[in-house]
């Protein structure tokens, strides 16, 4: 038996035996980790799904269990399903607003890409005169035709 | 068995329990007999008293929310019995950073490219006519204008790698301007 009984057999007034189940994962020092736990699942079925969980689970499974517990006290109506609604919408958020960030870019690159076509397209008559030698400083793209 | 809500049907959770369904029962609103897996499920995971209480608790009008929140984290923890919802919390929290990282990076870009903008509009209102200064005049007139030297400037891409410190004045013009 443990000398120090766990969160949840003090909480239950019971023996604390070496083979407790809870212990591991319900320390004394901490007990509204218990209370949550059991006011929302009970300590039966808290118990149920430690067991038929290998040993390397049960204290993320006593971790998760106690989240959802505290999520269910706060909000007694939604418990952590509102929080998933929350997040759900955060990311619906997010994405317009990255969707319309992403299309404005694209219209900004185009735009550019067709004034860069424009100037050179513009580039053809400045050619005549640059083949007379007299440079044209509206031509900055091609700089090599001023030392032909 | 005897009355339920639902006629004379005991509802979903009174036939697993194997007990009369009053008339007044808690359950019968929200698990029809027609449905038996969805309080199996919710009694499975927290238990009928704990489901019980819980609804005691709430005013009727918000019952039947708590009954599908309940259900969808009975099922949850079901399919996943180390993580349940918590699985899909931290799965959907990691996905609102990464989006909000792709967000940062798309706001970076399109300041970085209406940042170009603004210098090549600032370059098409250059004069045509070559200016002549002496050597001070000449700093004086590129200081106020942000004009470039032509033998150093070098044309932007529009990739998505844009360089933007190409806008800082000293390495724009391959050399520090201010003096």
């Amino acid at each position: 038996m443990n000398s120090t009984r766990c969160a949840a057999c003090k909480h239950l007034r019971r023996r604390c035996p070496s083979t407790c189940i809870f212990s591991p994962y319900f320390p004394p020092n901490n007990p509204p980790r218990f209370q949550y736990v059991h006011k929302i699942y009970g300590a039966s079925n808290v118990g149920k799904i430690l067991k038929d969980l290998p040993e390397n689970y049960r204290a993320e499974a006593a971790n998760s269990l106690y989240y959802e517990a505290y999520c269910r006290i706060k909000d007694p109506v939604y418990g952590c399903v509102g929080i998933i609604t929350i997040l759900h919408q955060q990311i619906h958020n997010v994405q317009c607003q990255l969707a319309g960030i992403q299309a404005e870019i694209a219209a900004l690159s185009t735009q550019s890409q067709n004034e860069d076509n424009q100037n050179q397209q513009t580039e053809i008559a400045p050619t005549l005169i640059e083949q007379n030698g007299v440079p044209n400083y509206t031509s900055f793209y091609d700089i090599s035709t001023w030392f032909d | 068995m005897g009355g339920s809500g639902t006629g004379n049907s005991p509802c979903a959770s009174c036939k697993l329990l194997r007990r009369r369904c009053a008339k007044d029962c808690i359950f019968a609103p929200y698990f029809p007999s027609d449905d038996p897996h969805k309080f199996a499920i919710a009694h499975k995971v927290f238990g009928a008293s704990n489901i019980s209480k819980m609804l005691q608790e709430l005013p009727v009008h918000q019952r039947a929310d708590a009954v599908s929140s309940l259900v969808y984290e009975a099922n949850a923890r079901v399919r996943d019995p180390v993580y349940g919802c918590v699985g899909a919390i931290s799965y959907l929290q990691n996905q609102v950073s990464q989006l909000q990282m792709q967000l940062a990076v798309a706001q970076a870009e399109i300041l970085c490219i209406q940042m170009q903008q603004d210098h090549i509009d600032q370059q098409i209102t250059l004069p045509t006519t070559p200016l002549l200064f002496d050597e001070d005049d000449e700093k004086s007139f590129l200081l106020q204008n942000n004009l470039p030297q032509f033998l150093n400037f070098t044309p932007f891409n529009n990739s998505s790698s844009v360089n933007c410190d190409s806008f800082k004045k000293g390495t724009l013009y391959g050399h520090d301007m201010v003096s």
